[in-house]
């Protein structure tokens, strides 16, 4: 039924900007009981297996699972694709909420669009719930009324690898640092942790952003004679350096690696030969407990291949779409499409629980807080079958993993 | 410890030879292009597509047929080489008569295309691949752990530029293809089928990109866009090598490698950057390139 | 004639000027792009046609380039992108009204193009190209270096700001007209050049450089005015997106940027007065409608510079133009 209307609205849409069909493009018609929800991430470039049609495939499950269409709601999905273009996803947004009546945007990886999107969320008063962006800046200095920011941020990644790690003996650290402001971001955090438990960071490289060959790069970790070497990158960034961490040997040769931001799928691409022992922290594994083995039952088989393993930002869009039906179906849909804001406020009085995701909850700041994990990447010997690809090191509880309020210095809580 | 400018000298070896590792595929994906462009006057945007074919098809032949690296070695080359010939046949040969930015264009666009497709097809994150068992290990020299697998790497490289450039300059067909980029009609008219020898020239630069992409697929990432990734720095090396010059080609590749390597040293947020400074640097001095003759 | 091969649409015999320097095809054509521009903001979404109208100036401004120097630019994006960033700049922390912020844009598209085209006008074809690739490579690395850019983050909630301190521009529509004006001008003013005595020397070094400079003229201080010329135009579009969108961030200055306003031009038809503007709405209306086929835009965006090449070498106004046996 979604599928169906997800179709006509976008053929609709086509329409209309082909041959002006509609006399007016501010207004379209709209059944009194149906929310739409605006899925806006990566279809097509780098992100595309981290988030892309996994995530569409997991808010499908949650709308079935949440059971509202029963209760009388009827849910439109919209999709689009970003191309991780600020500009594209910007008139997207606008468009969908402007013409489509659209009411929550969903997902949005890349942080650049996300907070452009934003932006234009809290100028329309709708809802943003982000599952995919790293910047601890969404619930930070542009901090968000009719945001919520549900899966993770790089203050959280930080704080989880860096703090956690050092625990465990890895204390001293060389950073491989992407040159850009998230990988900046992501260096400075961990290397606050990495102090504050105790352990010291050696030296940091800058590396220009993409990169194919880091051989360079970890010859120079590799001369600082760090325990640890921490990946300040992501997507193919990381998987090139990890590749080629091994084949240097560094692993071999006791370093321990930290990805600071990597998913299951990037672990998928490496193989276990090349990624065991390497760290990462996480907020969902498919195979962390019977509700995570549950949900992934449900939804692999309409997961890209039918097989893709969903990833913590796929599960977060499952969860939030599941908090947020339940909050319509409470609110009834004409309250909850009235104002973001309230709609938004009601979400953060509830707490938050589902298969995926576990139980958490949402701060007035707008970051939803769960526990951390920080994961091991099995050797080939050790894993079971397709997909075993993680051990659980260590949990950090919800109330410590992510950035307090007071240090975010989000503006609207003040006023 | 001794150091240079304030670096140990260790490292400032290591870097040194690991640029020079990177610019053997730097050399190999220029000479692909150096040759396409010498012989046929196209500027040949996909390469970095045929590149990242060549890994993908190692992939596929270990994983659908069984076949590892070392029969990938020579039979990625001949299938990607194959494909290029179609596309030499059924879209670049149209393009020979006019400017050759419709050829730059038209190549730009088959890139596309065919890194969409393998999109659709893999997704994005890459897929993996292993070195192979007998490369395996790494040697120690001392100041650092060289990986068996990266002096292979440059051992073939080498041989691989030696061997086109050979065949180019000493050998009787090489003789006729420097024949007819000079004068295609008269090579003809000596009943030389030149048509037939263009294509094959293009099939055999793009064999040369996918081979480069087989020597890739262990170290670097296997994903659509690994190619597009270098595409734009192998140009800046035929571009300051000189359009078209084979010799120059292989040479500045190995020394832009080399360069690159000492940037990661010395100021490594530039090291992606640096070639372009080299770039603008000969251009304004020698508009042909280092060895090209204007 | 120009050559068979070369960058040029088919040119056909001196017509009389009609009106404001158009023939009477082209002023017919201009009548119905303004009449487009005037009425389509009621029936289609306004921001659309805002980045449809900034992106057609800014093929407007690469066309100026291609289309009657024959120069391809391949770092177009440095300007369109610094300009984006500058104007952002100037809007969001030096306060400045959004007019004030858009002509700061044009100027420093037009000294960044100082800069570079000093440099790239001593050379011709490909490694013109390659050189102004190799710049815009520079400014794409100085945008990710300097801090005021933001990174990949880019600079968020630039504010739309009052027209000369007394129009809101908030909302779509005020927005919208200002953008159309200033498209229209930008549109004019490359007409305007391209008909000038200076644009008829533009078009001589074009179809033969030694022969103009035997004529007299100093043919590198031509083109490095045009080149100035055009970046300017391009920072005029790329502040005028910022200012549009409140963003401006580095996919403006990246070479894929670069590559795409090859593409708008190539579609519309190089050389033709009204080929950017039809490249800019093809492309775009696909960025905008072809998101729901995820990956399939690549191969789609592929296919079509692949049948523009083989089969329209026009673009679609110059077919269009070839076909009625005008000039477009």
């Amino acid at each position: 039924m979604t599928e169906i209307n997800r179709r006509s609205l976008m053929t609709g849409a086509a329409a209309t900007a082909a041959f002006g069909a509609l006399p007016a493009w501010q207004a379209r018609a709209q059944a009194a009981n149906t929310v739409r929800i605006g899925v806006l991430n990566d279809q097509s470039g780098l992100y595309r297996d981290v988030n892309g049609p996994g995530s569409v495939a997991c808010v499908r499950q949650a709308i079935q699972d949440s059971g509202v269409v029963a209760r009388g709601v009827n849910v439109e999905v919209v999709v689009g694709d970003h191309q991780n273009r600020p500009d594209v996803g910007a008139t997207l947004t606008r468009q969908w909420i402007d013409r489509d009546n659209v009411d929550v945007i969903l997902d949005v990886p890349t942080s650049s669009v996300a907070l452009a999107v934003n932006t234009i969320v809290r100028e329309r008063n709708k809802i943003f719930l982000n599952s995919s962006a790293a910047t601890s800046d969404l619930t930070g200095a542009q901090c968000s009324p009719n945001t919520i920011h549900w899966t993770y941020d790089t203050f959280m990644l930080a704080k989880s690898t860096g703090g956690a790690l050092v625990r465990a003996g890895g204390d001293t650290w060389f950073f491989l640092t992407a040159d850009y402001a998230f990988g900046h971001a992501l260096e400075r955090d961990t290397g606050n942790f990495v102090r504050a438990a105790g352990g010291r960071v050696v030296g940091a490289v800058r590396t220009p952003f993409p990169g194919t060959d880091f051989s360079g790069f970890l010859v120079q970790a590799q001369a600082s004679r760090a325990k640890v070497i921490g990946l300040a990158n992501a997507g193919g960034d990381t998987i090139n350096s990890i590749k080629q961490a091994a084949e240097f040997g560094l692993t071999r040769r006791g370093t321990k690696l930290a990805a600071l931001l990597m998913f299951i799928s990037d672990v998928h691409s490496l193989g276990l030969e090349t990624a065991q022992g390497l760290v990462c922290t996480e907020t969902f594994y498919w195979d962390l407990n019977d509700r995570t083995r549950a949900f992934t039952r449900r939804v692999l088989p309409n997961m890209p291949g039918g097989s893709l393993r969903p990833g913590m930002g796929q599960a977060g869009c499952y969860s939030a779409v599941m908090h947020y039906l339940k909050t319509v179906a409470e609110m009834g849909v004409p309250a909850a499409r009235a104002s973001g804001v309230e709609t938004v406020n009601r979400m953060k009085a509830a707490p938050t629980d589902d298969d995926a995701m576990g139980q958490g909850r949402i701060r007035p700041d707008g970051r939803r807080i769960q526990p951390s994990y920080l994961f091991e990447v099995k050797s080939p010997r050790e894993s079971r079958g397709p997909w075993d690809y993680y051990k659980l090191l260590q949990t950090t509880p919800a109330e410590e993993a992510f950035r307090p309020i007071a240090e975010g210095g989000c503006a609207f809580l003040r006023t | 410890m001794e150091e240079i400018f304030g670096i140990p000298t260790p490292l400032l070896f290591g870097q040194l030879l690991l640029g020079l590792i990177n610019g053997a595929f730097y050399a190999l994906l220029s000479l692909g292009l150096a040759v396409i462009f010498g012989m046929l006057n196209v500027i040949n945007f996909t390469h970095g597509a045929q590149f990242m074919m060549g890994a993908f098809v190692a992939w596929m032949l270990l994983n659908y047929l069984g076949i590892g690296y070392w029969g990938a070695l020579i039979l990625a080359p001949l299938i990607v080489g194959f494909t290029g010939v179609i596309l030499e046949r059924t879209m670049i040969a149209r393009l020979y008569k006019l400017d050759h930015l419709y050829g730059l264009l038209l190549t730009f666009g088959v890139g596309l295309i065919i890194e969409g497709l393998f999109r659709n097809e893999f997704g994005s994150s890459g897929l993996p691949y292993r070195i192979p068992p007998e490369l395996a290990g790494a040697w120690d020299l001392g100041f650092m752990f060289m990986p068996i697998y990266r002096g292979w790497v440059v051992v073939v490289a080498i041989v691989m530029c030696l061997a086109t450039w050979l065949v180019i300059e000493k050998t009787k067909i090489g003789s006729y293809l420097r024949a007819a980029t000079e004068n295609p009609a008269l090579v003809q008219a000596f009943g030389i089928n030149v048509p037939r020898m263009m294509t094959l020239t293009y099939g055999a630069g793009v064999a040369l990109a996918a081979f480069a992409g087989v020597l890739a697929a262990p170290i670097y990432s296997v994903n659509p866009q690994m190619g597009s990734n270098l595409i734009i720095i192998v140009f800046a090396v035929v571009v300051i090598g000189g359009m078209g010059s084979i010799l120059g080609s292989v040479i500045t590749g190995f020394g832009l490698g080399v360069v690159e390597g000492l940037t990661k040293v010395f100021y490594p947020e530039a090291s992606s950057t640096v070639i372009f400074v080299v770039m603008a640097i000969v251009l304004l001095a020698r508009p042909a390139g280092l060895f090209g003759r204007s | 004639m120009a050559a068979p091969g070369g960058f040029s649409g088919t040119d056909f015999k001196q017509e009389e000027a009609f009106f404001l320097g158009f023939t009477r095809a082209q002023f017919l054509a201009f009548i119905a792009m303004v009449a487009f521009i005037v009425i389509s903001p009621f029936f289609l979404y306004p921001v659309f046609l805002m980045k449809l109208l900034c992106f057609a100036l800014f093929a407007c401004a690469f066309n100026l380039l291609i289309g009657y120097v024959g120069l391809l630019s391949f770092g177009h994006a440095a300007y369109f992108g610094m300009g984006g960033y500058l104007a952002g700049h100037a809007a969001k922390v030096w306060g400045f009204t959004p007019e004030v912020a858009i002509l700061i844009g044009g100027a420093v598209g037009a000294v960044l193009g100082l800069a570079i085209g000093w440099i790239a006008i001593r050379r011709q074809g490909i490694y013109f190209a390659m050189i102004t690739l190799a710049f815009a490579q520079m400014v794409y690395f100085f945008a990710v270096q300097a801090p005021f850019t933001g990174g990949e983050d880019g600079i968020q909630s630039i504010p739309r700001g009052k027209f000369l301190g007394i129009v809101d521009l908030s909302s779509d529509m005020a927005m919208y007209w200002m953008t159309a004006a200033i498209f229209l001008i930008g549109f004019l003013l490359v007409h305007r050049i391209v008909h000038s005595p200076f644009g008829m020397v533009l078009k001589s070094i074009r179809e033969n450089e030694p022969r103009a400079t035997s004529l007299g003229y100093r043919t590198d201080d031509y083109k490095l005015l045009a080149f100035v010329l055009s970046a300017g135009l391009a920072g005029v579009a790329g502040g005028l997106k910022s200012i549009v969108f409140g963003i401006a961030t580095l996919t403006d200055v990246f070479w894929t940027m670069s590559g795409e306003v090859v593409l708008m031009s190539l579609v519309g038809g190089l050389g033709t007065i009204f080929g950017p503007v039809v490249g800019a709405a093809v492309i775009i209306t696909m960025q905008n409608y072809l998101a729901e086929f995820g990956a399939w835009v690549t191969v789609i965006q592929g296919a079509i510079f692949v049948l523009c090449v083989l089969a329209f070498r026009r673009g679609v106004v110059g077919e269009i133009g070839n076909w009625l046996r005008v000039r477009l």
